[in-house]
């Protein structure tokens, strides 16, 4: 009896569970694909040995297989692409950002401290004045790379990196038309070899006799020599630069750059850590206190309000096309998504020009030639800024909305509409809430992406009309994160990426606070559905 | 179940491994971005080469003949002027930045503090290019690039409403006063500037006539960072008089860069001060145009800065030997400095081509104006004044307190920034 019943049931679910053999080949050919595409990118870090990058994507190639591949793990299954470009799009960034913002990275710390010294070395050879141009052909021999030069009376001269430049013997050397191009005991070496060596030929120095001071040849491109004189002499015990002209010491005093005691730098340092130097500017910095006030304010208020208006407006216009007595209503809709379709950068450019107080369209058509300073009176910066963010933001708002009613089942409105409640109670008790609902994360969201609206701000008004009487260069339409751009890139002391990186995970955290709040107390509209 | 996954694992990695012969069979051996060892067949360097695509086109012939005779494969990567000094400053360090890049000289001061370019040695050549040139690509003694053309601004004016020269600063306002009166202008003149930034670039001759430098000059000509002489007594007089041209109406915020150009080719103004680049717009327009030197609101001529071009080597370059070759003995050349000159209308800046070009009038004409002008400074510390000293000049045009109170504050600020 039980097995009779049981064995259909088992082979139901068990046919269920097998998919069909072409659905199986597609997966097999998608992940197969996918498992292509690592080994390559594998293959490839192997031989740049870059092992860190090597050792994730393994990990993650793995991870990916044994998804897809075992029969249950369904969550996984759906969220994994996107996880996956969360972690890289989103997660790496952050952490990269972080590890910047505890760096000094930024102009004149731009790289490691060999290549610093590297630079300042390079950046400090001068050519002795009055010294001649010597022809050069490279040459090889016992004590490795070394020039064999002509000089300006026809004299062969060979020399290496330890050998200071001696006269030959001029039986001993082939001439070709008044240069130099062979010596006994010495392997001329052709183009070909020159290409594959240029590094240590461009580094190669002959010094010119065993005077310092005498200089040394040295060539740029394999034809002529010049005679440098190295202004910068790097001692690497004392791990100090001595600027032999002067006789100033710098030494490395931890900050990044080779200093004197008394404050003298030379302008090329490097990457360092910093601790928590970057997060601390804003305390620090009283100017920037001042700033900071006004600017968080104006932040705030841009954000919400520009949530709360293209919101209404987007609901208002949803509702109304939402309604079937409404004729055309595909054609308007259309023309409505328009201002989202275009790209944000574009039509606040186009705008800028629109609001030319003298030129601009809405002046000069719509007021009749009227002289109004859109962007450049404070107020009025502030309403043009909104007005152009809520024209760039209430298709999304219609859009959504327009979902979220049309989700709204009709009884309800029905059964409120038999129990004798008009249009506004209908809307006030049902619609709306059930509408929040749905609505209240994207509005979350909304506010988050406004909150750091760079782009539209910056190009309406680069930050807007000038708060005079501060000294910090703010405007009255900067938000915060126009304001960390500025200090970070506009101060005038060069691009301090390690501030930027910090201030801006400084904001990052601000807005993660608020955002995770606000969803925490959605969850009471969940209770409505 | 066990069988079915045993035999998807291995389907799935049959094919992956296939696809990945496949893919790297039509790649080449992956090249170590470390050393270069692998020397392509027929030719040995390889050198990448960032500009934009204007002087690219011009110099495909030169590149051509430089593969030829060098065997090395060039690789020109188009990028958009305004872009390369900070890529090429975040991308060099990683090794997989390009050898010789395109730039301008007042970037220098930048790129030699973060170690991202190498000096290049001209040897005698140096004395082949205008010395303005030379000038502007030196700091700290050393030559950092090859340049390739100068640039300069200067007064064009439109001959059929101002047939004559000015004379002098209130010469040029009266008659452009004159003809909006008349009827037959719309602007006494016109000058581009941004609202919330101004364009100290292009107002920079009229600071100069009042005897106001930036920074105070050494003896071989460079700018000198300490000696900031933004506040001093001749640039005060400028922001006076600035702030009476703003009132006047005469300096418009209004008027950005663009619209001053198109303006100017409609006819609406008899006099414009603007560079080289704007005049195939004039002429499209069918504009007669004449070119002068700027008059003087105050008592010293009214220089304007100097613009230069040229070609420069990254520190960082592996090929440092072939980089310096093709700088030195190509882009040095007669024939690659015209063929740049030809393309746009910047006047070359080899000496040979800047003489044959001065059969252009044009040419001629900005070169007379700039043959007095100093090049703008390549010095780091000028990154600090760009800034302040825009936003200042918006205040002062737009009334927004006493120009003398307003410049003064801003010369302090500029001041404790490089200071401090």
């Amino acid at each position: 009896m039980t097995t009779s019943t049981v064995t259909p049931q088992r082979q139901r679910r068990a046919s269920a569970q097998l998919p069909s053999t072409r659905t199986l080949l597609l997966k097999i050919a998608m992940l197969a694909i996918v498992d292509a595409a690592a080994v390559f990118a594998m293959t490839l870090l192997f031989f740049q040995e870059n092992w860190l990058v090597l050792g994730i994507a393994a990990a993650v190639t793995l991870l990916v297989n044994w998804i897809y591949l075992s029969p249950g793990v369904l969550p996984a299954k759906y969220l994994t692409p996107g996880l996956i470009f969360l972690g890289v799009f989103q997660v790496f960034v952050i952490l990269y950002t972080l590890y910047i913002a505890f760096t000094n990275y930024g102009d004149g710390h731009n790289s490691t401290k060999d290549d610093a010294i590297a630079a300042i070395v390079l950046q400090n050879t001068e050519r002795v004045e009055g010294s001649p141009v010597y022809q050069v052909q490279v040459v090889e021999g016992l004590g490795g790379l070394g020039l064999l030069a002509t000089s300006p009376d026809g004299e062969a001269l060979v020399g290496t990196a330890e050998e200071p430049l001696a006269p030959l013997d001029p039986a001993a050397v082939t001439f070709d038309g008044g240069r130099a191009t062979a010596a006994e005991g010495w392997t001329s070496l052709g183009l070909q070899d020159i290409l594959q060596r240029q590094q240590a030929i461009a580094d190669l120095q002959v010094p010119l006799s065993d005077e310092l001071e005498d200089g040394f040849l040295r060539t740029s491109n394999a034809v002529q020599g010049f005679v440098f004189q190295s202004v910068f002499v790097y001692d690497e015990a004392a791990d100090t630069m001595t600027d032999t002209t002067t006789g100033i010491v710098y030494s490395d005093l931890g900050n990044g750059q080779f200093e004197t005691e008394d404050g003298q730098v030379l302008g090329t340092g490097w990457q360092i850590l910093v601790g928590f130097e970057n997060f601390l500017y804003p305390f620090e910095n009283p100017r920037y206190g001042e700033a900071l006030g006004a600017v968080a304010l104006w932040t705030f208020a841009f954000a919400i309000l520009s949530v709360a208006l293209s919101f209404v407006l987007g609901l208002f216009l949803a509702i109304t096309f939402n309604d079937d007595r409404m004729r055309s209503r595909k054609a308007y809709r259309l023309v409505m998504i328009l201002p989202y379709a275009f790209p944000s950068f574009l039509a606040a450019l186009v705008w800028l020009g629109l609001l030319n107080a003298q030129f601009g369209f809405v002046n000069e058509a719509l007021f009749g030639s009227a002289d109004i300073p859109w962007l450049t009176d404070p107020w009025l910066a502030k309403l043009s800024v909104l007005i152009v963010n809520v024209w760039l933001g209430f298709p999304y708002m219609f859009l959504i909305c327009l979902g979220a009613l049309q989700s709204i089942p009709e009884e309800l409105t029905e059964a409120a509409t038999v129990d004798g409640a008009n249009g506004w109670q209908v809307f006030q008790g049902i619609k709306f809430p059930l509408l929040l609902v749905s609505t209240a994360p994207l509005l979350i969201s909304s506010f988050a992406f406004n909150f750091n609206n760079f782009n539209t701000i910056y190009m309406l008004t680069t930050g807007g009309p000038r708060i005079s009487g501060l000294s910090e260069n703010v405007g009255h339409t900067d938000l915060l994160i126009t304001l960390v751009y500025k200090t970070a890139f506009e101060a005038g002391t060069g691009r301090d990426y390690g501030l930027a990186s910090a201030l801006a995970i400084l904001i990052f955290i601000v807005i993660a606070t608020i955002s995770a709040i606000a969803f925490r107390q959605t969850k009471a509209l969940e209770d409505l559905n | 179940m066990k069988h079915s996954s045993l035999m998807k694992v291995a389907g799935v990695g049959a094919l992956a491994l296939t696809l990945a012969a496949c893919s790297g069979g039509g790649t080449p051996a992956p090249a170590p971005s470390a050393s270069e060892t692998a020397a392509a067949p027929g030719g040995g360097g390889e050198l990448v080469i960032w500009m934009d695509q204007n002087r690219a086109d011009a110099l495909t012939d030169v590149i051509a003949t430089f593969e030829e005779e060098t065997g090395t494969t060039v690789e020109v990567v188009i990028k958009e002027f305004g872009s390369i000094r900070d890529d090429l400053t975040t991308q060099a360090p990683s090794g997989e930045g390009p050898d010789v890049v395109l730039g301008a000289h007042d970037w220098i001061g930048k790129l030699v503090q973060n170690g991202v370019v190498a000096p290049v040695e001209l040897g005698d050549a140096t004395a082949d290019f205008q010395e303005v040139s030379i000038e502007a690509m030196t700091y700290e003694g050393a030559v950092y690039g090859v340049p390739v053309s100068i640039e300069n601004i200067a007064l064009v004016r439109n001959t059929a409403l101002a047939p004559e020269a000015p004379a002098s600063w209130d010469d040029m306002v009266a008659t452009g006063q004159a003809a909006v009166a008349a009827g037959e202008a719309e602007f006494p003149f016109l000058i581009g500037i941004d609202p919330n930034t101004s364009d100290p670039y292009h107002l920079f001759p009229l600071q100069a006539s009042f005897g106001g430098p930036l920074f105070g000059q050494n003896e071989d000509g460079s700018y000198n960072a300490d000696d900031l002489q933004i506040g001093n007594e001749g640039n005060l007089e400028f922001a006076r008089a600035l702030g009476e041209w703003g009132a006047a109406g005469l300096i418009n915020p209004n008027i950005s860069g663009d619209i001053a150009k198109e303006q100017f080719a409609a006819g609406a103004s008899p006099y414009t001060i603007t560079g080289p680049w704007n005049l195939s717009a004039f002429q499209d327009a069918g504009i007669e145009y004449a070119i002068s030197e700027i008059p003087a609101p105050g008592s010293q001529p009214a220089t304007p800065f100097v613009g230069v071009q040229g070609f420069m080597q990254s520190a960082y370059s592996e090929n440092p030997i072939v980089a310096s070759q093709f700088l030195t003995e190509y882009v040095a050349s007669e024939e690659a400095q015209t063929a740049i000159f030809e393309g746009g209308q910047r006047a070359p800046a080899l000496t040979a081509s800047y003489e044959a070009a001065q059969s252009d009038p044009d040419v001629a004409a900005f070169g007379e104006v700039g043959a007095s002008g100093l090049p703008m400074p390549n010095i780091p510390a000028m990154d600090a004044v760009w800034g302040d000293w825009g936003t200042t000049q918006i205040q002062i045009i737009t009334g927004q307190g006493d120009p003398t109170q307003l410049w003064t504050d801003m010369a302090t600020k500029i001041q404790s920034t490089i200071g401090g």
